[in-house]
Protein backbone atom coordinates (compact mmCIF):
# COMPACT_ATOMS: atom_id res chain seq x y z
CA UNK A 1 0.00 0.00 0.00
CA UNK A 2 1.43 3.41 -1.11
CA UNK A 3 2.70 5.57 2.01
CA UNK A 4 0.92 9.12 2.75
CA UNK A 5 3.69 11.23 2.45
CA UNK A 6 3.23 14.48 5.12
CA UNK A 7 5.60 17.07 5.34
CA UNK A 8 5.95 19.34 8.33
CA UNK A 9 6.50 22.89 7.37
CA UNK A 10 9.82 23.72 9.80
CA UNK A 11 10.14 27.24 8.44
CA UNK A 12 10.58 29.99 11.13
CA UNK A 13 6.67 31.60 10.56
CA UNK A 14 5.15 27.97 10.77
CA UNK A 15 7.01 27.75 14.14
CA UNK A 16 6.28 30.75 15.31
CA UNK A 17 2.52 30.48 14.40
CA UNK A 18 2.32 27.48 15.85
CA UNK A 19 3.79 24.39 14.13
CA UNK A 20 5.83 23.62 17.11
CA UNK A 21 2.64 22.01 18.11
CA UNK A 22 2.56 19.88 15.00
CA UNK A 23 6.29 17.89 16.69
CA UNK A 24 3.97 15.70 18.28
CA UNK A 25 2.04 14.84 15.37
CA UNK A 26 3.93 11.40 14.91
CA UNK A 27 3.23 10.24 18.73
CA UNK A 28 -0.63 11.25 18.41
CA UNK A 29 -1.41 9.00 15.30
CA UNK A 30 -4.11 6.65 15.61
CA UNK A 31 -2.53 3.23 15.15
CA UNK A 32 -4.30 2.11 12.48
CA UNK A 33 -3.11 4.60 10.29
CA UNK A 34 0.56 5.00 11.79
CA UNK A 35 1.83 2.36 9.05
CA UNK A 36 0.96 3.84 6.22
CA UNK A 37 1.89 7.46 7.24
CA UNK A 38 5.54 8.91 6.77
CA UNK A 39 6.18 12.22 8.19
CA UNK A 40 8.98 14.45 7.79
CA UNK A 41 9.91 18.15 8.23
CA UNK A 42 10.83 20.01 5.38
CA UNK A 43 12.14 23.48 5.14
CA UNK A 44 10.22 26.32 4.32
CA UNK A 45 7.49 25.61 1.80
CA UNK A 46 7.12 29.01 0.57
CA UNK A 47 3.52 29.32 2.02
CA UNK A 48 4.08 31.95 3.97
CA UNK A 49 5.86 34.12 1.70
CA UNK A 50 2.30 36.54 0.59
CA UNK A 51 2.54 37.68 4.19
CA UNK A 52 -0.53 36.24 5.43
CA UNK A 53 1.23 34.70 8.44
CA UNK A 54 -2.20 34.61 10.00
CA UNK A 55 -2.98 31.32 7.57
CA UNK A 56 0.79 29.76 8.77
CA UNK A 57 1.71 26.65 9.92
CA UNK A 58 1.05 24.60 6.68
CA UNK A 59 1.17 21.07 6.58
CA UNK A 60 1.70 19.48 2.89
CA UNK A 61 0.15 15.83 3.03
CA UNK A 62 0.84 13.88 -0.42
CA UNK A 63 1.02 17.27 -2.25
CA UNK A 64 -1.53 18.78 -0.80
CA UNK A 65 -1.61 21.97 1.13
CA UNK A 66 -3.37 22.66 4.49
CA UNK A 67 -3.08 25.96 6.30
CA UNK A 68 -3.90 26.51 9.98
CA UNK A 69 -2.50 23.13 10.71
CA UNK A 70 -3.12 21.72 13.70
CA UNK A 71 -2.46 17.84 15.14
CA UNK A 72 -6.03 17.26 15.02
CA UNK A 73 -6.55 18.36 11.68
CA UNK A 74 -3.85 16.48 10.40
CA UNK A 75 -5.06 13.41 11.76
CA UNK A 76 -8.80 13.78 10.60
CA UNK A 77 -7.16 14.60 6.85
CA UNK A 78 -5.47 11.58 6.91
CA UNK A 79 -8.02 8.82 8.56
CA UNK A 80 -10.09 10.44 5.06
CA UNK A 81 -7.72 9.44 2.85
CA UNK A 82 -6.93 6.19 4.39
CA UNK A 83 -10.69 5.14 4.37
CA UNK A 84 -10.75 6.56 0.53
CA UNK A 85 -8.03 4.75 -0.69
CA UNK B 1 -4.45 27.95 27.27
CA UNK B 2 -1.24 26.72 25.21
CA UNK B 3 0.11 28.70 22.26
CA UNK B 4 -2.10 27.91 20.04
CA UNK B 5 -4.73 30.07 19.78
CA UNK B 6 -5.67 33.17 17.66
CA UNK B 7 -5.00 35.70 20.42
CA UNK B 8 -1.52 34.27 20.90
CA UNK B 9 -1.28 34.48 16.54
CA UNK B 10 -2.72 37.97 16.31
CA UNK B 11 -0.16 38.74 19.25
CA UNK B 12 2.91 37.61 17.11
CA UNK B 13 1.83 39.10 14.12
CA UNK B 14 1.63 42.40 15.80
CA UNK B 15 5.45 42.07 16.83
CA UNK B 16 6.54 40.78 13.51
CA UNK B 17 4.77 43.77 11.40
CA UNK B 18 6.16 46.42 13.81
CA UNK B 19 9.81 44.17 13.74
CA UNK B 20 9.58 44.48 10.43
CA UNK B 21 8.82 48.19 9.81
CA UNK B 22 11.86 48.85 12.37
CA UNK B 23 14.27 46.84 10.27
CA UNK B 24 13.10 48.77 7.14
CA UNK B 25 13.05 52.25 8.86
CA UNK B 26 9.64 53.17 7.76
CA UNK B 27 7.92 52.37 11.14
CA UNK B 28 6.21 56.16 11.03
CA UNK B 29 5.10 55.62 7.42
CA UNK B 30 3.67 51.81 7.95
CA UNK B 31 2.57 51.77 11.40
CA UNK B 32 -0.92 53.44 11.59
CA UNK B 33 -1.95 51.06 8.03
CA UNK B 34 -1.39 47.72 10.27
CA UNK B 35 -4.63 47.55 11.95
CA UNK B 36 -6.24 47.98 8.43
CA UNK B 37 -3.60 45.45 6.68
CA UNK B 38 -4.28 43.03 9.56
CA UNK B 39 -8.19 43.95 8.95
CA UNK B 40 -8.94 44.65 5.73
CA UNK B 41 -12.46 45.54 5.01
CA UNK B 42 -13.51 42.03 2.99
CA UNK B 43 -12.17 40.24 6.08
CA UNK B 44 -15.06 39.08 8.88
CA UNK B 45 -14.74 40.75 12.27
CA UNK B 46 -14.17 39.02 15.38
CA UNK B 47 -15.61 41.04 17.61
CA UNK B 48 -18.46 43.16 17.07
CA UNK B 49 -17.45 45.02 14.33
CA UNK B 50 -14.06 45.99 11.99
CA UNK B 51 -13.85 49.17 13.73
CA UNK B 52 -12.99 47.59 17.06
CA UNK B 53 -10.93 45.04 15.46
CA UNK B 54 -9.01 47.36 13.88
CA UNK B 55 -9.31 49.83 17.34
CA UNK B 56 -7.91 46.81 19.53
CA UNK B 57 -5.21 46.36 16.50
CA UNK B 58 -3.77 49.96 17.38
CA UNK B 59 -3.24 48.96 20.49
CA UNK B 60 -1.60 45.67 20.46
CA UNK B 61 0.63 47.81 18.24
CA UNK B 62 1.14 50.69 20.93
CA UNK B 63 2.25 48.04 23.30
CA UNK B 64 4.36 46.11 20.78
CA UNK B 65 5.99 49.17 20.50
CA UNK B 66 6.72 49.63 23.70
CA UNK B 67 4.12 51.70 25.32
CA UNK B 68 1.23 51.73 28.11
CA UNK B 69 -2.23 52.04 27.04
CA UNK B 70 -2.90 53.18 30.67
CA UNK B 71 -0.52 56.40 29.68
CA UNK B 72 -2.71 56.99 26.75
CA UNK B 73 -3.79 60.82 26.90
CA UNK B 74 -6.05 60.57 23.92
CA UNK B 75 -6.85 57.81 20.98
CA UNK B 76 -6.88 60.69 18.75
CA UNK B 77 -2.74 60.21 18.14
CA UNK B 78 -1.22 58.27 15.21
CA UNK B 79 0.83 55.19 15.95
CA UNK B 80 3.18 57.18 13.80
CA UNK B 81 4.24 59.41 16.83
CA UNK B 82 4.31 56.50 19.44
CA UNK B 83 7.03 54.91 16.56
CA UNK B 84 8.53 58.36 16.83
CA UNK B 85 8.45 58.58 20.60
CA UNK B 86 9.92 54.98 20.41
CA UNK B 87 13.07 56.20 18.27
CA UNK B 88 13.82 58.59 20.79
CA UNK B 89 13.27 56.09 23.98
CA UNK B 90 16.68 55.99 26.07
CA UNK B 91 15.82 53.06 28.40
CA UNK B 92 12.41 50.93 28.91
CA UNK B 93 10.55 51.66 31.71
CA UNK B 94 8.23 51.23 33.54
CA UNK B 95 5.55 48.48 34.46
CA UNK B 96 5.88 45.41 32.46
CA UNK B 97 2.42 44.45 31.51
CA UNK B 98 -0.85 46.68 30.36
CA UNK B 99 -3.99 45.83 29.54
CA UNK B 100 -5.79 47.04 26.29
CA UNK B 101 -9.39 48.20 28.63
CA UNK B 102 -11.23 48.26 25.25
CA UNK B 103 -10.08 44.41 24.74
CA UNK B 104 -11.40 43.20 27.84
CA UNK B 105 -14.86 41.91 27.64
CA UNK B 106 -15.50 42.48 31.12
CA UNK B 107 -16.00 39.20 32.67
CA UNK B 108 -18.30 39.24 35.17
CA UNK B 109 -16.69 37.51 38.43
CA UNK B 110 -17.08 33.81 38.61
CA UNK B 111 -20.38 32.52 38.93
CA UNK B 112 -22.43 29.00 38.33
CA UNK B 113 -24.75 29.15 35.58
CA UNK B 114 -27.65 26.19 34.57
CA UNK B 115 -27.18 25.44 31.08
CA UNK B 116 -29.79 24.38 28.35
CA UNK B 117 -28.87 20.83 29.67
CA UNK B 118 -31.35 21.14 33.06
CA UNK B 119 -34.24 19.02 31.82
CA UNK B 120 -35.85 19.98 35.14
CA UNK B 121 -35.61 16.79 36.97
CA UNK B 122 -38.23 16.06 39.38
CA UNK B 123 -35.28 14.88 42.11
CA UNK B 124 -34.28 18.74 41.74
CA UNK B 125 -31.00 17.95 43.65
CA UNK B 126 -29.60 21.48 42.70
CA UNK B 127 -32.46 23.14 44.83
CA UNK B 128 -32.63 20.38 47.30
CA UNK B 129 -29.05 20.73 48.18
CA UNK B 130 -28.10 24.60 47.56
CA UNK B 131 -26.85 25.60 50.89
CA UNK B 132 -28.48 28.96 50.31
CA UNK B 133 -31.84 28.84 48.89
CA UNK B 134 -30.01 30.22 45.42
CA UNK B 135 -32.61 27.92 42.95
CA UNK B 136 -35.28 28.31 42.01
CA UNK B 137 -37.47 26.23 39.01
CA UNK B 138 -39.50 28.55 36.85
CA UNK B 139 -40.75 26.90 33.89
CA UNK B 140 -39.50 23.44 34.21
CA UNK B 141 -35.64 24.82 34.08
CA UNK B 142 -33.63 25.75 37.23
CA UNK B 143 -32.73 29.20 37.80
CA UNK B 144 -29.67 30.34 40.57
CA UNK B 145 -30.40 33.77 42.06
CA UNK B 146 -27.52 35.25 41.89
CA UNK B 147 -27.73 37.30 44.87
CA UNK B 148 -28.04 34.46 47.06
CA UNK B 149 -25.27 32.48 45.25
CA UNK B 150 -21.98 32.16 46.73
CA UNK B 151 -20.55 30.05 44.03
CA UNK B 152 -20.26 26.97 46.62
CA UNK B 153 -20.41 24.53 43.15
CA UNK B 154 -22.95 22.01 45.52
CA UNK B 155 -25.05 22.01 42.75
CA UNK B 156 -22.85 21.65 39.77
CA UNK B 157 -21.51 18.37 41.68
CA UNK B 158 -25.52 17.45 42.22
CA UNK B 159 -26.39 17.39 38.81
CA UNK B 160 -27.45 14.10 37.43
CA UNK B 161 -27.38 15.76 33.60
CA UNK B 162 -23.97 17.84 34.35
CA UNK B 163 -26.49 21.11 33.62
CA UNK B 164 -24.01 23.52 35.69
CA UNK B 165 -21.22 25.22 34.58
CA UNK B 166 -19.07 27.91 36.30
CA UNK B 167 -17.56 30.36 34.18
CA UNK B 168 -14.19 31.69 35.25
CA UNK B 169 -12.61 34.92 34.83
CA UNK B 170 -9.42 33.45 33.46
CA UNK B 171 -6.97 36.46 34.10
CA UNK B 172 -8.42 35.94 37.87
CA UNK B 173 -7.78 32.75 37.74
CA UNK B 174 -4.50 33.06 36.26
CA UNK B 175 -2.89 34.97 38.41
CA UNK B 176 -1.32 33.42 41.20
CA UNK B 177 -0.90 36.83 43.33
CA UNK B 178 -4.49 37.91 43.03
CA UNK B 179 -3.29 41.36 41.70
CA UNK B 180 -6.60 41.85 38.84
CA UNK B 181 -9.02 43.93 40.28
CA UNK B 182 -11.97 44.96 38.27
CA UNK B 183 -13.58 48.33 37.74
CA UNK B 184 -17.50 49.00 38.16
CA UNK B 185 -18.02 48.12 34.39
CA UNK B 186 -16.29 44.35 35.04
CA UNK B 187 -12.95 45.78 33.16
CA UNK B 188 -9.81 44.35 34.43
CA UNK B 189 -6.91 46.39 36.04
CA UNK B 190 -3.63 45.05 37.19
CA UNK B 191 -2.70 46.23 40.63
CA UNK B 192 1.02 46.84 40.30
CA UNK B 193 1.78 46.90 43.77
CA UNK B 194 0.66 42.96 43.86
CA UNK B 195 1.48 42.35 40.32
CA UNK B 196 4.95 39.83 39.93
CA UNK B 197 4.85 40.36 36.05
CA UNK B 198 4.76 36.43 35.91
CA UNK B 199 2.82 37.44 32.44
CA UNK B 200 0.45 34.28 33.18
CA UNK B 201 -2.73 37.04 32.55
CA UNK B 202 -1.64 37.66 29.02
CA UNK B 203 -1.10 34.36 28.51
CA UNK B 204 -4.99 32.82 29.40
CA UNK B 205 -6.92 35.86 28.83
CA UNK B 206 -9.09 34.77 25.60
CA UNK B 207 -9.81 38.29 23.97
CA UNK B 208 -6.05 38.84 24.17
CA UNK B 209 -6.48 41.80 26.70
CA UNK B 210 -2.93 41.75 28.40
CA UNK B 211 0.05 42.20 26.56
CA UNK B 212 3.21 43.00 27.60
CA UNK B 213 5.12 46.48 26.98
CA UNK B 214 7.68 44.98 24.38
CA UNK B 215 11.59 46.35 23.67
CA UNK B 216 12.08 44.60 20.05
CA UNK B 217 11.93 48.04 18.65
CA UNK B 218 14.05 49.23 20.65
CA UNK B 219 16.35 46.16 20.39
CA UNK B 220 16.16 46.60 16.52
CA UNK B 221 17.31 50.48 16.80
CA UNK B 222 20.07 49.07 19.05
CA UNK B 223 21.17 46.69 16.25
CA UNK B 224 21.10 49.61 13.46
CA UNK B 225 23.61 52.23 15.55
CA UNK B 226 26.91 49.93 15.02
CA UNK B 227 27.80 49.59 18.74
CA UNK B 228 27.99 45.52 19.34
CA UNK B 229 24.80 43.98 20.65
CA UNK B 230 24.93 40.47 22.25
CA UNK B 231 22.34 38.10 22.72
CA UNK B 232 22.40 36.21 25.67
CA UNK B 233 20.23 32.95 25.89
CA UNK B 234 18.67 31.36 27.92
CA UNK B 235 18.68 27.88 28.08
CA UNK B 236 15.39 27.46 27.80
CA UNK B 237 15.71 28.03 24.37
CA UNK B 238 16.55 24.58 23.19
CA UNK B 239 13.85 23.70 21.24
CA UNK B 240 11.76 26.93 20.86
CA UNK B 241 12.88 26.76 17.36
CA UNK B 242 13.81 24.14 14.52
CA UNK B 243 17.20 22.93 14.75
CA UNK B 244 19.84 22.87 17.26
CA UNK B 245 21.32 25.82 19.98
CA UNK B 246 24.08 26.78 17.68
CA UNK B 247 21.85 26.96 14.37
CA UNK B 248 19.26 29.39 16.67
CA UNK B 249 22.73 31.34 17.41
CA UNK B 250 23.74 31.11 14.06
CA UNK B 251 19.95 32.60 12.86
CA UNK B 252 20.24 35.31 15.88
CA UNK B 253 24.08 36.72 14.44
CA UNK B 254 21.75 37.09 10.84
CA UNK B 255 19.97 39.70 12.49
CA UNK B 256 22.42 41.66 13.07
CA UNK B 257 23.88 40.69 16.85
CA UNK B 258 27.58 40.69 17.27
CA UNK B 259 27.80 37.58 19.42
CA UNK B 260 25.34 34.82 21.29
CA UNK B 261 26.11 33.68 24.48
CA UNK B 262 24.49 31.51 26.45
CA UNK B 263 23.21 31.87 29.83
CA UNK B 264 23.45 28.85 31.06
CA UNK B 265 27.59 30.29 31.74
CA UNK B 266 25.86 32.45 34.43
CA UNK B 267 24.08 29.38 36.06
CA UNK B 268 27.14 27.62 36.70
CA UNK B 269 28.36 30.67 38.23
CA UNK B 270 24.88 30.77 40.45
CA UNK B 271 25.43 27.13 41.19
CA UNK B 272 28.75 27.39 42.30
CA UNK B 273 27.70 30.76 44.56
CA UNK B 274 24.37 29.12 45.44
CA UNK B 275 26.21 25.83 46.81
CA UNK B 276 29.10 27.41 48.67
CA UNK B 277 26.06 30.12 50.26
CA UNK B 278 24.11 26.66 50.68
CA UNK B 279 26.85 24.74 52.99
CA UNK B 280 27.53 28.43 54.75
CA UNK B 281 23.72 28.85 56.35
CA UNK B 282 23.66 25.53 57.17
CA UNK B 283 26.35 25.76 59.62
CA UNK B 284 24.80 28.97 61.07
CA UNK B 285 22.22 26.89 61.43
CA UNK B 286 19.46 28.01 59.26
CA UNK B 287 16.76 25.52 58.75
CA UNK B 288 16.44 26.11 54.46
CA UNK B 289 17.43 28.15 51.45
CA UNK B 290 15.42 28.63 48.77
CA UNK B 291 16.42 29.52 45.69
CA UNK B 292 16.49 33.25 44.23
CA UNK B 293 16.58 33.04 40.17
CA UNK B 294 13.24 33.10 39.44
CA UNK B 295 12.51 36.69 38.84
CA UNK B 296 8.66 36.61 39.39
CA UNK B 297 9.27 34.53 43.17
CA UNK B 298 11.24 37.34 44.10
CA UNK B 299 8.43 39.67 43.19
CA UNK B 300 6.63 37.16 45.01
CA UNK B 301 8.50 37.48 48.33
CA UNK B 302 8.64 41.49 47.98
CA UNK B 303 5.51 41.71 47.51
CA UNK B 304 3.71 39.21 49.28
CA UNK B 305 5.71 36.68 51.80
CA UNK B 306 8.22 39.30 53.27
CA UNK B 307 9.07 37.25 56.12
CA UNK B 308 10.84 34.47 53.50
CA UNK B 309 12.84 37.24 52.67
CA UNK B 310 16.19 35.85 54.61
CA UNK B 311 15.65 32.62 53.49
CA UNK B 312 16.49 33.79 49.80
CA UNK B 313 19.73 33.15 48.64
CA UNK B 314 21.88 36.23 48.29
CA UNK B 315 23.43 34.84 45.29
CA UNK B 316 22.90 36.98 41.80
CA UNK B 317 20.67 35.46 38.89
CA UNK B 318 22.72 33.43 36.09
CA UNK B 319 21.20 36.88 33.76
CA UNK B 320 23.19 38.95 35.60
CA UNK B 321 26.80 36.55 35.88
CA UNK B 322 26.49 36.30 32.27
CA UNK B 323 26.03 39.97 31.29
CA UNK B 324 28.84 41.22 33.97
CA UNK B 325 30.80 38.93 31.95
CA UNK B 326 29.79 40.42 28.93
CA UNK B 327 29.84 43.76 30.27
CA UNK B 328 33.79 42.64 31.71
CA UNK B 329 34.82 41.80 27.91
CA UNK B 330 33.40 44.49 26.43
CA UNK B 331 32.12 47.43 28.36
CA UNK B 332 30.83 49.01 24.96
CA UNK B 333 28.29 46.14 23.85
CA UNK B 334 24.78 46.45 24.46
CA UNK B 335 23.56 43.91 26.49
CA UNK B 336 19.98 41.69 25.28
CA UNK B 337 18.84 38.93 27.08
CA UNK B 338 16.67 36.37 25.42
CA UNK B 339 14.46 33.99 27.40
CA UNK B 340 10.54 32.71 28.14
CA UNK B 341 10.02 34.88 30.93
CA UNK B 342 8.25 37.87 31.11
CA UNK B 343 9.19 38.98 34.91
CA UNK B 344 12.89 39.12 33.30
CA UNK B 345 11.60 42.35 32.14
CA UNK B 346 11.40 43.71 35.88
CA UNK B 347 14.86 42.42 37.24
CA UNK B 348 16.27 43.91 33.42
CA UNK B 349 15.10 47.14 34.48
CA UNK B 350 17.07 46.87 37.80
CA UNK B 351 20.23 45.62 36.71
CA UNK B 352 22.20 48.06 35.10
CA UNK B 353 24.71 45.29 33.33
CA UNK B 354 21.31 44.12 31.24
CA UNK B 355 20.43 46.73 28.78
CA UNK B 356 17.02 45.18 27.26
CA UNK B 357 14.92 42.06 27.82
CA UNK B 358 13.29 39.68 25.02
CA UNK B 359 11.42 36.34 25.01
CA UNK B 360 10.87 34.02 22.64
CA UNK B 361 8.40 34.99 21.19
CA UNK B 362 10.05 38.15 20.58
CA UNK B 363 12.66 36.24 18.95
CA UNK B 364 10.48 34.40 16.53
CA UNK B 365 8.82 37.70 15.14
CA UNK B 366 12.71 38.89 14.55
CA UNK B 367 13.38 35.93 13.00
CA UNK B 368 10.06 36.22 10.52
CA UNK B 369 10.59 39.70 10.09
CA UNK B 370 13.64 39.61 8.39
CA UNK B 371 12.96 36.29 6.30
CA UNK B 372 15.79 34.02 8.98
CA UNK B 373 15.36 30.32 8.15
CA UNK B 374 16.73 28.97 11.48
CA UNK B 375 16.52 25.19 9.98
CA UNK B 376 18.88 25.76 7.37
CA UNK B 377 21.37 28.25 9.38
CA UNK B 378 24.76 26.39 9.62
CA UNK B 379 25.27 26.92 13.13
CA UNK B 380 28.12 28.36 15.09
CA UNK B 381 29.92 27.19 18.20
CA UNK B 382 29.64 28.92 21.34
CA UNK B 383 33.47 30.06 22.21
CA UNK B 384 32.61 29.37 26.51
CA UNK B 385 31.80 25.97 27.01
CA UNK B 386 28.54 25.69 29.76
CA UNK B 387 28.05 23.01 32.18
CA UNK B 388 25.19 20.27 31.55
CA UNK B 389 24.00 21.45 35.08
CA UNK B 390 23.34 25.08 33.90
CA UNK B 391 22.03 23.63 30.98
CA UNK B 392 19.54 22.29 32.81
CA UNK B 393 18.36 25.14 34.97
CA UNK B 394 15.67 25.61 32.52
CA UNK B 395 12.82 23.03 33.81
CA UNK B 396 11.69 22.29 37.12
CA UNK B 397 14.32 20.64 39.56
CA UNK B 398 17.02 21.33 37.46
CA UNK B 399 18.67 24.08 39.91
CA UNK B 400 18.28 22.26 42.83
CA UNK B 401 19.91 19.78 41.28
CA UNK B 402 23.02 21.45 39.85
CA UNK B 403 23.16 22.68 43.89
CA UNK B 404 23.10 18.87 44.94
CA UNK B 405 25.52 18.02 42.52
CA UNK B 406 28.38 20.34 43.58
CA UNK B 407 27.38 20.10 46.94
CA UNK B 408 27.88 16.27 46.81
CA UNK B 409 27.09 14.86 50.60
CA UNK B 410 27.55 18.08 52.62
CA UNK B 411 25.15 19.34 55.53
CA UNK B 412 22.87 16.43 54.41
CA UNK B 413 21.08 18.43 51.59
CA UNK B 414 16.79 17.44 51.24
CA UNK B 415 15.70 19.86 47.74
CA UNK B 416 12.17 20.12 47.32
CA UNK B 417 10.80 21.61 44.32
CA UNK B 418 7.47 24.32 44.44
CA UNK B 419 6.70 23.52 41.02
CA UNK B 420 4.42 26.47 39.95
CA UNK B 421 2.96 29.23 41.83
CA UNK B 422 -0.57 29.28 42.88
CA UNK B 423 -2.37 30.49 46.19
CA UNK B 424 -1.66 27.37 47.42
CA UNK B 425 2.08 27.13 46.62
CA UNK B 426 2.24 30.63 48.43
CA UNK B 427 0.37 28.84 51.83
CA UNK B 428 3.15 26.68 51.56
CA UNK B 429 6.08 28.52 51.61
CA UNK B 430 4.58 30.96 54.29
CA UNK B 431 4.03 27.93 56.20
CA UNK B 432 7.86 26.98 55.75
CA UNK B 433 8.93 30.13 57.71
CA UNK B 434 7.47 29.04 60.58
CA UNK B 435 9.41 26.15 60.68
CA UNK B 436 7.08 23.77 58.28
CA UNK B 437 9.73 22.58 55.91
CA UNK B 438 10.06 19.35 54.67
CA UNK B 439 13.61 20.17 53.05
CA UNK B 440 16.44 22.55 53.54
CA UNK B 441 16.91 23.69 49.67
CA UNK B 442 13.78 24.76 48.29
CA UNK B 443 13.65 25.44 44.52
CA UNK B 444 10.85 27.70 43.34
CA UNK B 445 9.87 28.02 39.99
CA UNK B 446 6.89 30.38 39.28
CA UNK B 447 5.80 28.72 36.17
CA UNK B 448 4.90 24.92 36.18
CA UNK B 449 7.41 22.70 34.49
CA UNK B 450 9.94 25.64 35.12
CA UNK B 451 11.33 28.55 32.63
CA UNK B 452 10.34 26.38 29.61
CA UNK B 453 6.11 26.90 30.70
CA UNK B 454 7.47 30.56 30.89
CA UNK B 455 4.70 33.28 29.37
CA UNK B 456 6.72 33.66 26.16
CA UNK B 457 7.58 31.03 25.18
CA UNK B 458 6.83 29.73 21.22
CA UNK B 459 7.03 25.30 21.92
CA UNK B 460 5.11 23.04 23.92
CA UNK B 461 6.93 22.81 27.35
CA UNK B 462 6.73 19.16 27.04
CA UNK B 463 8.49 19.20 23.95
CA UNK B 464 11.20 21.58 24.96
CA UNK B 465 12.26 20.39 28.08
CA UNK B 466 13.12 17.31 26.13
CA UNK B 467 15.47 19.26 23.91
CA UNK B 468 16.96 21.30 26.64
CA UNK B 469 17.74 17.58 28.04
CA UNK B 470 19.28 16.77 25.13
CA UNK B 471 21.19 20.22 25.51
CA UNK B 472 22.16 19.60 28.87
CA UNK B 473 23.58 16.18 27.84
CA UNK B 474 26.08 17.77 25.52
CA UNK B 475 27.89 19.52 28.49
CA UNK B 476 30.50 18.84 30.85
CA UNK B 477 29.95 18.13 34.09
CA UNK B 478 30.61 20.87 36.78
CA UNK B 479 33.18 19.39 39.00
CA UNK B 480 34.08 21.78 42.67
CA UNK B 481 36.66 24.19 42.04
Amino acid sequence: MKQIKVEICLGTTCFVMGASELQSLEEKLPEEIAGRVLIEGTTCLGCCKDRKYGKAPYVRIDGEIMSGATTDAVVLRLKELCDIE
Amino acid sequence: MDCNNNVTRIRREVLIRIAKAAFDENLPEVVDKIPHTMRPKDMDETRCCIYKDRAVLRYRCMAAMGFAIEDEEDDFVPLAKYADNAALREQPEGEIMTVLDIACKGCVSSRHLITDACQGCMARPCMVNCPFNAITVVKGRAQIDSSKCVDCGKCRSVCPYHAVTRIPVPCEEACPVGAIEKNGDGKARIDFEKCISCGRCMRECPFGAVMEKSQVVDIIHALKRGRPVVAMVAPAIAGQFPGDLEQIADAIMKLGFSEVVEVAYGADVTTRKEAAEFVERMEEGKPFMTTSCCPAYIGTVQKHIPELKPFVSETATPMHYTAMRVREENPEAITVFVGPCVAKRREGLDDDAVDYVMTFEELGALFVARDVEVAVCEGVPFVTSTSSEGRGFAVTGGVAAAVAALNGDKANLKSICINGLDPAALKRLRAFTSGNCPGNLVEVMACEGGCVGGAGVVGLSRLTSKAVKDWSERGHHLKSE
